[in-house]
């Protein structure tokens, strides 16, 4: 894992430098000669994905996407920019939170004894580039969640110890991004190895990049590069600071902790679910929903078993399935439970919000419910009623 | 004490595979269990599956895999008995679950559809209405699909065979075509899905090729038609489109949810 207080310069190493696309190249090179396997942002299906990359031809160059709630369309940018994107269909936590892993399997011996056998701890060594600031944030959640507290996750953990992060920083924002309110970018402050800042202008396609761990410093020392200088310096930082002026959406300015906890009883509610889906697509594309359920699985025979945890979702009518029913038995309970727990519960079962403002759930709603919107029509309501005599 | 030298093979349980108004294409599924289907024929004593073998077992059956829909005055007194004679009943497919296709009918008038389609009306003898097996004798589960899905129908026996609840999931095919890592096809490619409506089950099969679900295992556990139905506007569909979208191969089990909003 990452570690934040690692970030100790190695002798000689550089910090910080300017490539240019053949440092960028030449980095997808070095981490497949380090055995990492390489993830990454590409074009398939009309679409920028995350796939594993065999080499950085495979970045989506000179691709943008136009993006509207419900709505998600590639486009051909002007310039040949890597980067000038923003979240795709998929998070990093397909790669680190898998959808569907074995956690053991048995065998029924001829003579009635069984044995179980634990699912060997997966050996990837991932390298991911183009981590953005508010993903960056997300995979720090999922590190509480799946490998803090008392029960840590093995199969999480065998993904995510060790994996190197190339964060890229955000210079376009898509009309549904919202890291700005959620206090996760545009710029990437810690827990990366490198992270780089795209700059096309008249001097050029360039990445201004950072290290940000040993690993990073000595990955950095292999690539051809030249001295950071002031301009690209001064371009970076005014593109980041730029994207933080375009950010398509906003949360209102309260507490949203509080306003979920107020407005439970709120007439919204009814307002969304008449429109929700329960499709489950916004939980499966947040980069922090890590709900899973169990299924057990045996061959014809009855003498193998595997045990398997798959995604799951609040959404999913049977996920909160007792005996005699399911707890949330209506979609308007069903989609008050994710929101509440995304910005309010999250709070206190992990000390943070669950949401890092991606706008991922905007987008690949069908029906384009927009997260943001529901939240200022709470707030609205909740003054409305306090303000009411 | 004595030791027997032979011992009497303990008797399998015994499985009938039962055809009602359909195309044969579900049954035909358990044939198309090629890797499996060696180990059912260890596991079960197939008594009655015409599609395999002319070789006809009498009842009972711990087992009865049931496709088709309920179509002819025969077939209500023929699923009686079927049912009287198995332990446990499945349906199998969108005939024997919904009515299948040829519930368009019960929209329609009959008579005009029979002095259509065939040249002496007067020898066929039919029902108003095709319906599922459910709505003439209790099912003890039904496996969804226009055909079904071969692993599924392996679950379906697999968990017969254990004692235990088959893992069927009720969702719907978004969380299938989300877990494959699929790119959302409506939205991405504003092409018409009811992926959203439609139960899971066949691995999001269309939605990887790059097309819409046409929803041929029936509405999921929960559905909001008019949540989606001016989605599909939207991407092209006149009212009569998204009418036959709808009504093809489920036509009674999303017309009975059609109108309704979220549940």
């Amino acid at each position: 894992m990452t570690d934040p207080e690692n970030t100790v310069a190695v002798p000689g190493a550089p910090t910080e430098a300017v490539l240019d696309r053949d440092g960028l190249d030449e980095l997808v090179r070095v981490l497949v000669r380090r055995g990492r396997t390489v993830i990454g942002p590409t074009v398939r299906d009309g679409a920028i994905v995350l796939d594993e990359l065999e080499s950085a031809d495979a970045l989506p160059y000179g691709w943008g996407v136009e993006l509207e709630a419900g709505q998600y369309r590639v486009r051909r940018r002007a310039d040949q920019a890597a980067f000038a994107h923003s979240a795709g269909p998929q998070s990093w936590k397909s790669f680190l939170h898998p959808e569907r892993v074995r956690q053991w399997s048995a065998e029924r011996r001829p003579d009635g004894v069984l044995s179980v056998r634990p699912e060997a701890p997966q050996s990837v060594s991932y390298a991911f580039l183009g981590v953005r600031p508010c993903d960056l944030r997300a995979i720090r959640i999922l590190d509480r969640v799946m490998g803090g507290g008392r029960y840590r996750d093995p199969a999480y953990l065998s993904r995510r110890t060790g994996a190197f992060l190339i964060a890229v920083e955000c210079t376009e924002p898509g009309a549904t991004c919202f890291c700005v309110s959620m206090g996760t970018g545009p710029a990437a402050d810690a827990g990366f190895d490198l992270a780089l800042t795209e700059v096309v202008d008249a001097a050029g396609h360039r990445f201004l990049c950072r290290s940000g761990s040993p690993e990073g410093a000595a990955v950095l020392a292999e690539l051809p590069r030249r001295d950071a200088d002031e301009p690209t310096r001064a371009a970076a930082a005014s593109a980041v600071s730029e994207a933080a002026e375009r950010m398509g959406r906003s949360m209102p300015p309260v507490d949203l902790r509080t306003l979920m906890r107020d407005t439970l009883e709120a007439e919204r509610w009814d307002d969304v679910t008449a429109r929700c889906l329960s499709c489950g697509n916004c939980t499966m594309v947040c980069p922090t929903c890590f709900c899973t359920t169990t299924e057990d699985v045996t061959d014809l025979t009855g003498d193998h078993a595997e045990r398997w945890r798959r995604w799951d979702s609040c959404y999913d009518l049977d996920f909160s399935l007792l005996h005699g029913g399911p707890v949330r038995a209506t979609p308007r309970s069903r989609y008050r439970q994710w929101l509440t727990h995304k910005l309010g519960t999250w709070h206190d079962q992990f000390d943070s919000s669950g949401c890092v403002g991606c706008g991922r759930c905007i987008v690949w709603c069908p029906t384009g419910i927009d997260l943001t919107e529901e939240a200022h029509a709470l707030h609205q309501e909740a003054t409305r009623t306090e303000s009411a005599p | 004490m004595t030791t027997p030298t032979t011992s009497r093979p303990p008797s399998l349980p015994r499985l009938g595979v039962f055809k009602f108004a359909s195309c044969d294409g579900c049954q035909l599924t358990l044939l198309d269990c090629e890797d499996e289907l060696l180990g059912i024929a260890h596991e079960l004593d197939i008594a009655h599956f015409l599609e395999a073998s002319s070789d006809i077992g009498t009842g009972p059956y711990d087992l009865s895999l049931v496709e088709g829909s309920v179509s002819t005055p025969e077939h209500v007194e023929r699923v009686r008995r079927i049912r009287d004679q198995s332990r446990h009943l499945v349906t199998i497919g969108a005939c024997a679950t919904a009515g299948g296709v040829q519930a368009l009918r019960n929209y329609a008038n009959v008579e005009e559809y029979l002095a259509t389609v065939y040249a002496r009306p007067e020898y066929i003898e039919t029902l108003a209405t095709s319906t599922p097996i459910s709505a003439h004798v209790p099912v003890d589960f039904e496996l969804r699909g226009c055909p079904i899905d071969r692993g599924q129908l392996v679950e379906v026996i697999t968990s017969f065979l254990a004692g235990r609840k088959p893992g069927i999931p009720n969702h719907a095919v978004c969380f299938a075509c989300k877990r494959r890592g699929n790119v959302c096809v409506t939205v991405a490619h504003g092409t018409p899905c009811l992926g959203p409506v439609t139960h899971a089950g066949c691995g999001a099969l269309c939605p990887t090729y790059g097309r819409g679900c046409y929803g041929c295992f029936g509405p999921a556990a929960t559905t909001n038609l008019p949540a989606l139905v001016p989605l599909m506007h939207r991407d092209g569909m006149s009212d009569e489109d998204v009418g036959r979208f709808l009504h093809t191969f489920n036509v009674t089990a999303f017309t009975a949810v059609e109108g309704e909003g979220p549940g």
